[in-house]
């Protein structure tokens, strides 16, 4: 851990957050609301990279977990009216029963078929909010009736603060000796079975550390937006997004997946003058980069500094 | 009493059998492993030894049998759960983890099983350092895996199996792919554990290999025990002698002389092939004649699969292959089998959901109705039982029929050189004597030319015409089969 202080990733990330926060002294306050959409997706993409990069499993639904988190708070927000930030715990917890209980089965079925199980996972979860209209809003939406706060200074401080924070305990976790075994699981799991490590135990818990965080960064989310929608936190193509960001970032970085989330955030923005074009052009970058440097941006960064 | 004490094994094996669908890949097995001794389980390719191998270490689950480590029954436990009890196992491929040192890999085989270990502990470093240092690593603790040579990442495989200083050691083909000066060192390692007092289980194809290693050797075939006892007994035992270098084998060579062609139809020159850090061929030279059948024959490892696929294209290689005079470097797989180099693989790559007859008629795909038919109707006089098995799926079929059906599909492309890789593995006796059969009907009535590999001598000689022998990816000898027990069958038990 000492040598994380001089290594090139830690100045990467020094100089990335301070750039973060000296830009409310100059910047609109829209590119603030953007960017703090951009910070809670930084943390659904770097949740993903816990269990893609480190336990080896493809998580096809991100938004379940996501999804369980933000329309749990907001439910209890508008049903009950709770306390926004008891709501938001709540949520978070919610999402890591939900991850607990799926994945406890679907970890016993192997390489793809984990995959499939996460995504009909997000299916259900979609169907479910659709049915029961009553209490989830349906295809509307939920509207929720508190909000954190509505200043869009305060909103930016409390996502960049929010994904700082994530990001050190998810980036430690991965280094820490725990990360490494699950390090090991995922990539070569007899061996690390016949050097005394369960498998299944070391993986459940990273998918139990990636709910929490997806679903209490999906919470904040609702909080911020002060609407849950299925387009918004349950839909495939969200959990595609947040896939594409942490490949885009650099695979096992889990720091490259806040980066890679929110240059897909923000060029997808930056591109809205061209239209219908904007997605296109944003996935082709995203192609490219997946196909030429597949170890996306930080992971292609740092293999050049280890090699110099 | 206490002498007693001593001699009681750490490890008992009894009544191992391990199933998967219908095939028995081990069947009733059982012996006893003693503290500070090193057991060889020994047989050929399909033997059932990594099968049993990973049965005790709960790799896979036993179908029944007891695994008795100190007095306790461990059969059924996950691999997990045995390890903790004190084994450690040596795998002959490994993934270790890139982006960390050797140190930082050896530390990961030292940490609990615990998911709230969060700060690395000072003592379990300095414990790596001193295994590092134990298995010669000292010197690369601090580099990443992939800049090591080989040996180095087969150093970090014994490391991590012994960090928990376990009182059963397995090890996987413990020289697989090292240099002889390497094979010496890693002996040296090996016997050092035993030293220690630990109990060493190795697998292996053939004894001489860890002849010098090994106390004591249990020679197994298709899934049973042969024979247990000390090295040199067993290799004079006759049944062994006749799992690997057969009976009183007839061979029917034509001399090289009387093949036609000056030019030889295939040849093979100074062809080297290298897996990553491995050196899977070194300096091969080979050559056919039209006509002529010759076996390449050499244990599993020993490079016979990488220089079949090297000559169908597959994998890039230093050196050149030439054909009726003509550089096959550049040619794609699919025109080099289209041109008449067909390969039957050693995995018999089977369409298992097609019918025999779909997966004969894709083999046929480019000839004519006409020629399909006949060459169809032909086949089927070579084996008879795939004209009855026509309808059903590959897959159902015995290995033996699949085998047949296999080797039909390549002549389906009316090949002008054929490539058997490995046609009898993990076949019986009596198939073996069916395929036998077919192959010297192959040989009599067509001009076809074979290129056979094997381990199996038995099999390789009878219908050879000259003999190439295949060790740690050179070639030591080639000639005729009726001098190959004399000259080379030592050398193979």
């Amino acid at each position: 851990m000492g040598d994380f202080f001089k290594s090139r990733l830690f100045w990467i990330a020094l100089a990335i957050v301070i750039v973060a926060s000296t830009l409310p002294l100059y910047v609109s306050g829209y590119i603030l609301g953007l960017l703090t959409v951009a910070y809670y997706f930084g943390v659904f993409a770097m949740s993903w990279d816990l269990l893609f990069g480190f336990a080896g499993e493809v998580n096809f639904g991100p938004t379940f977990l996501i999804g369980v988190g933000a329309y749990t708070a907001g439910i209890l927000n508008s049903e009950y009216g709770w306390s926004v930030y008891l709501c938001i715990l709540l949520g978070a917890m919610a999402s890591v029963i939900a991850g607990f209980l799926l994945a406890l089965p679907a970890l016993r079925v192997r390489g793809p078929y984990f995959g499939l199980t996460t995504l009909v996972a997000v299916l259900m979860l979609q169907n479910f909010i659709v049915v029961f209209a009553g209490l989830t809003g349906g295809e509307i939406g939920l509207t929720i009736p508190d909000v954190i706060t509505i200043d869009a200074g305060a909103n930016y401080w409390i996502a960049l603060g929010f994904m700082t924070i994530s990001a050190i305990i998810l980036y430690g976790l991965s280094q820490s000796p725990v990360g490494l075994v699950l390090q090991a699981s995922g990539q070569d799991p007899v061996q690390a079975g016949a050097l005394g490590f369960n498998i299944v135990k070391h993986k459940l818990a990273a998918f139990v550390v990636s709910a929490f965080f997806s679903g209490l960064s999906g919470a904040l989310l609702v909080f911020y937006f002060g609407t849950a929608s299925v387009g918004t936190v349950v839909d495939i193509a969200v959990g595609v997004q947040v896939i594409v960001a942490a490949v885009l970032g650099g695979r096992r970085t889990v720091l490259g997946a806040a980066l890679g989330a929110i240059f897909l955030i923000v060029a997808g923005e930056f591109l809205r003058p061209t239209g219908e074009l904007a997605t296109f052009i944003v996935s082709t970058v995203a192609l490219l980069v997946i196909l030429f440097f597949p170890n996306g941006f930080l992971g292609t960064v740092l293999a050049h500094g280890e090699r110099s | 009493m206490s002498g007693d004490r001593q001699s009681a094994p750490v490890l008992e094996i009894r009544g191992l059998t391990k199933r998967f669908g219908g095939l028995t890949a081990v069947k009733n097995l059982g012996f006893d492993l003693r503290a500070g001794e090193i057991f060889g389980l020994i047989g050929p390719n399909g033997s059932g030894k990594s099968t049993a191998m990973k049965a005790i270490m709960g790799i896979e689950r036993p179908t029944s049998g007891d695994v008795i480590f100190l007095g306790e029954n461990v059969a059924g436990l996950p691999a997990h759960k045995i390890a903790r009890k004190g084994f450690g196992m040596v795998f002959q491929h490994s993934r270790p983890l890139n982006r960390q040192t050797v140190l930082e890999n050896i530390m990961v085989a030292l940490l609990p099983d615990s998911l709230f270990m969060l700060f690395p502990d000072q003592a379990l470093t300095e414990r790596a350092k001193w295994i590092a240092e134990r298995v010669g690593l000292g010197a690369v603790m601090d580099r990443r895996p992939p800049t090591l040579p080989f040996a180095d990442l087969r150093r970090l495989e014994l490391a991590k199996a012994i960090a928990r200083d376990p009182k059963v050691v397995l090890v996987d083909e413990p020289f697989a792919g090292l240099t002889l000066g390497e094979v010496g060192t890693f002996s040296e390692l090996i016997r050092s554990f035993r030293d220690e007092g630990r109990a060493v289980l190795l697998v292996d194809h053939n004894v001489k290999s860890v002849a010098a290693l090994v106390d004591r050797v249990l020679a197994m075939y298709l899934g049973e025990e042969i024979v247990t006892g000390r090295a040199d007994e067993v290799m004079r035992n006759e049944t062994v002698r006749r799992v690997y270098l057969g009976g009183a084998i007839e061979t029917s060579a034509r001399p090289e002389t009387s093949f036609k062609d000056k030019v030889p139809l295939l040849q093979v020159e100074n062809v080297s092939v290298r897996y990553g850090k491995a050196q899977a061929l070194e300096n091969v030279s080979i050559h056919v004649h039209q006509g002529e059948f010759v076996s390449v024959v050499g244990l599993n490892g020993a490079g016979k699969t990488t220089l079949f696929n090297t000559i169908s294209g597959f994998l890039p290689y230093s050196g050149e292959i030439v054909r009726d005079g003509e550089r096959l470097r550049g040619t794609s797989p699919a025109r080099i089998a289209r041109s008449g180099i067909v390969q039957c693989p050693e995995s018999r790559e089977l369409f298992g959901e097609m019918s025999v007859r779909e997966n004969l008629d894709l083999g046929g795909q480019h000839l004519s109705d006409q020629d399909k038919d006949k060459q169809i109707s032909w086949l089927f006089e070579l084996f008879p039982i795939l004209q009855q098995r026509q309808g059903q799926m590959a897959q159902t079929l015995s290995g033996g029929e699949q085998q047949m059906l296999a080797i039909g599909r390549a002549l389906m492309m009316q090949p002008k050189i054929l490539i058997l890789d490995e046609p009898t593995l993990g076949l019986a006796p009596v198939i073996l004597e069916q395929l036998s059969k077919a192959l010297e009907k192959l040989r009599q009535t067509t001009p076809i030319t074979v290129l056979l590999g094997e381990q199996n001598v038995t099999f390789a000689l009878p219908h050879a015409d000259r003999v190439y022998v295949l060790e740690h990816a050179r070639i030591v000898w080639e000639g005729d089969p009726g001098r190959f027990a004399a000259e080379a069958g030592q050398g193979y038990l």
